[in-house]
């Protein structure tokens, strides 16, 4: 069985609103959306505010980087440092948590977030 | 749960399988085990074992909502509800188990739920809102999940209904019930034992419970937990063997009577048992997989020994739990006032331990259960083992490097001793890379601490010197990257990692290269903002919910009348809550990150500084009221406190700086608890270093006496830059000197007899750093485009983080938790 997934394009905000090599929050309705410049490497991502381990909105304020070998973009909640990769939403610290990610696209300085 | 780690396993393994998925519930496979925190915030995708897309990333068809109603075994097709026909080559069940609902009187009536889905735990949380009462039927590791599930949705008043005559049966025994269910009164339970519910009675809705015994309890909800059946139905309809008691019967390899058709999980009984954890569940899924992927892999049981977290309470069972006298004997430690009660059975020569129980704290649970499983001889104080040893050191990790190389250290995953020292043999060096080759640790993350002692056991062993390294993409020591960095005269994080690094970098290298950067070079840190810890980057301490603590640098402790309402005025102002720090100063919490340039600005406007209370640097030099006041004073140590205070404020370190200087010898500025302290002597001062208050306090150490008070900062100025230059990232100044070679005395012979050579140099960078001191509030509040980064939502930068929440306590303000 085939599932198409509808995305919505969603502008959340602007380029330089989020600083280099870090995240930003944005507002989507009620939702709390982080989002991540990686100017480092020159990429984009989203993820869900919310650290699931403290229920604490701060995602957004974390250091970003990247782990191992393969160089797995991730994010460092700045509570307890429980980290999750940008981009399965997986906790690489060994705890069995899973945050939402979100695609990003960039076009003209301005940022849009895919919701479902 | 195991149907999701069967196909994880597979695609693991091999990319022939075609693999179909089909579930009765609408959702993707969840975390069960976790259920109950669904009802503290955790959302149903919080629980989600993945995602949907990994079905498809990993070429799986997935059809939910939508049970299979009927298997042809000669076709060798299955018929879905929604009609879909597949055809397969190997069919696994994996279909769970059904809540037990025993045939009561009124068990139809609303207001009566079991406990088990997502859905299940919709419908409670809706009823909840209308309830006061509400209890729980059944006393077992699943009931009392579940009433702590009602506590969570704010019914107060939550009884558990057990029938048998202690809690938890199947895990502990009667004392160990007794213990964990006076704990359980402590969170608002109430346990009724030995009842067994003959009708549950009310209009259409529950009201009331009555029992055998002629008693009755009034309540407006009831969850039914009872234990489980084995979803076996499509099994039985299907002509493949089942037992009358329920299950579906299946071989050690998991065949049912159909060489092709395998059953995991709970819906599967072998040697007439079923096995309701998730463990020995992802066992049955990996041996299935072993078999389909053509390895040999068979299953003969599973230690059914667990440990887990009730409401708050540890509560562990291993081995033969329940097994008495003449055929083992026990040894039993009860502690009423903390709520701890431990059993241990052992062998009648003493030599095994057969099995036990723990209850309020599990602790050695690890060790006990690779005791019992490996058959390890006892030493000859058993209950050392549940008491720790008393007297004479334990040689700490000793015991994990002793067992067998097939001891199973992580039960979740399977992995042996062995498996895990191999891949530190071959290179594996931390937790983290463990977790990675081998998974252990990765499931439950109780063996965690083993697995730990296993690595440095390990490499001990193999005589491997454990670098120092800052992290993955540093391979140097901080001391090391120090040097390098200041001749290179490297000023932003992202050379450095172009130079010295690799990879991304990371929340370890970034603030201890940015700790660097501002001990060479003393640039204004929010210039380079994501590299600072959170609460370098707004400086400000983020606390409990999201808001942030003010502290402004009251040196020394003093502070005129004037200033004290500002700060008043401030807090006020700002809704802030105030209390008197440990180190003379008063802190304001509860600031929305979207106030603190307001809040500053006027601080700032009334002549105070940032107190760096957020950063690894000097916080304050505590003073006591000295010879100006005080009748026993001999100096004025406030004004030689502030004098330091204003010397080293800003200046960044390793880890955070405290200072202390008393007037006199009764010490009441507890300066020989800080990392540097001072107390007047008739002839001068003494200076101690390297003292610490914490988890593990440690007095400073003496440097020198009788000095003058220049000599002191000239000291003062070699100790704390040859501190800055060569601890370890995080590593506070006891610790520092606890790992230096030579201890005190070299020190000393650095700082005071210039042994290195190098306390010109020493005193010409403090001296640099002083002379370059900025407030970085200061430069924040002047800047448009800093101030600009201070706002919760960057497409609403007006609005505050509406998850921010506060309650009244005791005249001022708490963050709701």
């Amino acid at each position: 069985m085939e599932t198409i997934v509808d995305i919505k394009w969603v502008l959340a905000c602007y380029a330089d609103d989020v600083p280099a090599n870090g995240g930003a929050c944005v507002k989507h309705g009620n939702e709390q959306i982080a989002i991540y410049n990686f100017t480092r490497r020159g990429e984009w991502y989203a993820t869900q505010n919310l650290c699931p381990h403290k229920q604490q909105m701060v995602l957004s304020r974390g250091m970003i980087g990247s782990e191992g070998d393969s160089c797995e973009p991730k994010v460092a909640c700045p509570f307890h440092k429980k980290t999750f990769s940008l981009l399965s939403g997986e906790c690489l610290s060994g705890d069995e948590f899973q945050i939402k990610t979100y695609p990003v696209r960039v076009l003209d300085g301005r940022v849009y977030i895919g919701i479902e | 749960m195991v149907g999701y780690k069967f196909c994880e396993k597979l695609v693991a393994r091999s990319n022939q399988f075609n693999i179909i998925v089909f579930g009765e519930e609408p959702r993707i496979a969840y975390d069960r085990v976790h259920l109950s925190e669904y009802f503290n915030g955790k959302s149903a995708d919080d629980l989600s074992l993945s995602s949907s897309s990994w079905y498809a990333d990993n070429g799986i068809a997935l059809h939910l909502d939508d049970p299979i109603q009927e298997i042809n075994r000669i076709n060798k097709t299955v018929h879905s509800l929604k009609g879909a026909v597949i055809k397969y080559d190997y069919l696994v069940l994996a279909t769970g188990s059904s809540p037990f609902v025993p045939n009561i009187e009124g068990v139809e009536k609303n207001g009566v739920f079991v406990y088990r889905t997502i859905d299940d735990l919709d419908l409670i949380k809706e009823y909840a809102v209308n309830a006061k009462v509400g209890a729980v039927m059944g006393g077992g590791l699943l009931g009392l999940e579940a009433a702590k599930a009602l506590i969570d949705l704010g019914i107060k008043d939550t009884h558990v209904i057990e029938f048998a005559p202690r809690l938890m049966p199947r895990q502990i025994d009667s004392a160990g019930s007794a213990m964990l269910q006076s704990k359980l009164k402590q969170f608002g339970l109430t346990i009724h034992l030995n009842k067994s519910t003959s009708k549950i009675a009310g209009e259409y809705k529950i009201e009331s419970l009555k029992f055998n015994d002629d008693t009755s309890l009034t309540v407006d909800m009831l969850v039914i937990s009872a234990g489980i059946r084995p979803r076996d139905e499509l099994a039985k309809l299907a002509g493949l063997q089942t037992s009358s008691r329920g299950g579906i019967i299946v071989n050690e390899k998991m065949q049912t009577s159909d060489e092709c058709i395998f059953a995991i999980g709970e819906c599967a009984l072998y040697n007439s048992m079923i096995y309701g954890l998730v463990a020995p569940g992802y066992e049955m899924a990996d041996i299935v997989v072993t078999y389909l992927t053509g390895g040999d892999k068979f299953f003969y049981g599973y230690d059914m020994s667990t440990k887990l977290k009730l409401i708050g309470v540890d509560v562990a069972s291993f081995g033969d739990a329940f097994i008495t006298e003449p055929n083992c004997r026990t040894i039993v430690f009860e502690d009423t006032h903390k709520g701890v009660y431990k059993r241990i059975n052992i062998s009648n020569d003493g030599k095994y331990l057969l099995g036990g129980i723990l209850v309020g704290e599990a602790e050695a649970y690890n060790m006990l259960l690779q005791t019992v499983n490996n058959k390890i001889a006892l030493p000859p104080n058993p209950e050392d083992m549940i008491l720790g040893s008393r007297g004479g050191e334990a040689a700490e990790g000793a015991g994990v490097m002793s067992l067998p190389d097939d001891a199973l250290i992580c039960s979740c995953e399977a992995v042996s001793k062995l498996a895990i020292c191999s891949a530190v043999n071959d290179g594996a060096s931390g937790v983290d890379e463990i977790k990675k080759c081998t998974k252990a640790g990765t499931g439950c993350g109780g063996c965690v601490p083993l697995v730990k002692d296993l690595i440095a056991g390990t490499m001990k062993a193999n005589g491997q010197y454990v670098k120092n390294v800052i992290c993955e993409h540093f391979d140097y020591s901080r001391q090391e990257l120090f040097d390098m960095v200041k001749i290179n005269k490297l000023k932003n994080y992202d050379l450095v990692l172009d130079h010295f690094g690799k990879g991304d970098g990371c929340e370890v290298c970034k603030p201890a290269v940015a700790s660097i950067l501002s001990s060479l070079w003393n640039d204004v840190i929010v210039k380079q903002h994501t590299i600072q810890d959170s609460n370098d980057r707004y400086l400000a301490n983020i606390q409990k919910g999201g808001t942030y603590s003010v502290v402004p640098r009251i040196p020394g402790g003093e502070i005129t009348p004037d200033k004290l309402i500002v700060i008043g005025q401030v807090a006020k102002k700002y809704g802030l809550y105030t209390k008197i720090t440990g180190g003379q100063r008063i802190d304001m919490f509860g600031a929305h990150v979207n106030d603190l340039p307001a809040i500053w600005e006027e601080l700032i406007e009334a002549g105070f500084e940032s107190g760096h209370a957020y950063g690894k640097s000097l916080r304050t030099v505590k003073s006591c009221v000295g010879s100006t006041w005080c009748r026993f004073g001999l100096h004025d140590s406030v004004s030689f406190a502030i004098e330091i205070e204003e010397r080293y404020k800003g200046v960044r370190s390793p880890h955070k700086l405290k200072g202390g200087v008393s007037g006199c010898v009764r010490e009441c500025a507890e300066a020989q608890a800080k990392d540097f302290g001072i107390i007047a002597t008739e002839k001068g001062w003494n200076l101690y270093v390297c003292g610490n208050g914490g988890s593990k306090p440690q007095h400073a150490q003496l440097l020198a006496t009788d000095i003058d008070s220049a000599t002191c900062i000239k000291y003062l100025d070699r100790f704390l830059m040859f501190y800055i230059k060569t601890a370890d990232p995080l590593t506070r100044t006891a610790t520092w000197l606890n790992k230096m070679d030579g201890g005190i005395a070299y020190l000393k012979n650095v700082v005071i007899n210039n042994s290195l050579g190098i306390n010109e140099q020493l005193e010409e960078e403090m001296q640099a750093l002083v002379d370059t001191y900025h407030c970085e509030w200061k430069e924040v509040v002047e800047s448009e485009e800093l101030r600009k980064r201070f706002v919760h939502f960057v497409n609403a930068p007006e609005e505050k983080d509406p998850a921010i929440k506060f309650e009244p306590m005791r005249e001022q303000i708490k963050a709701k938790w």
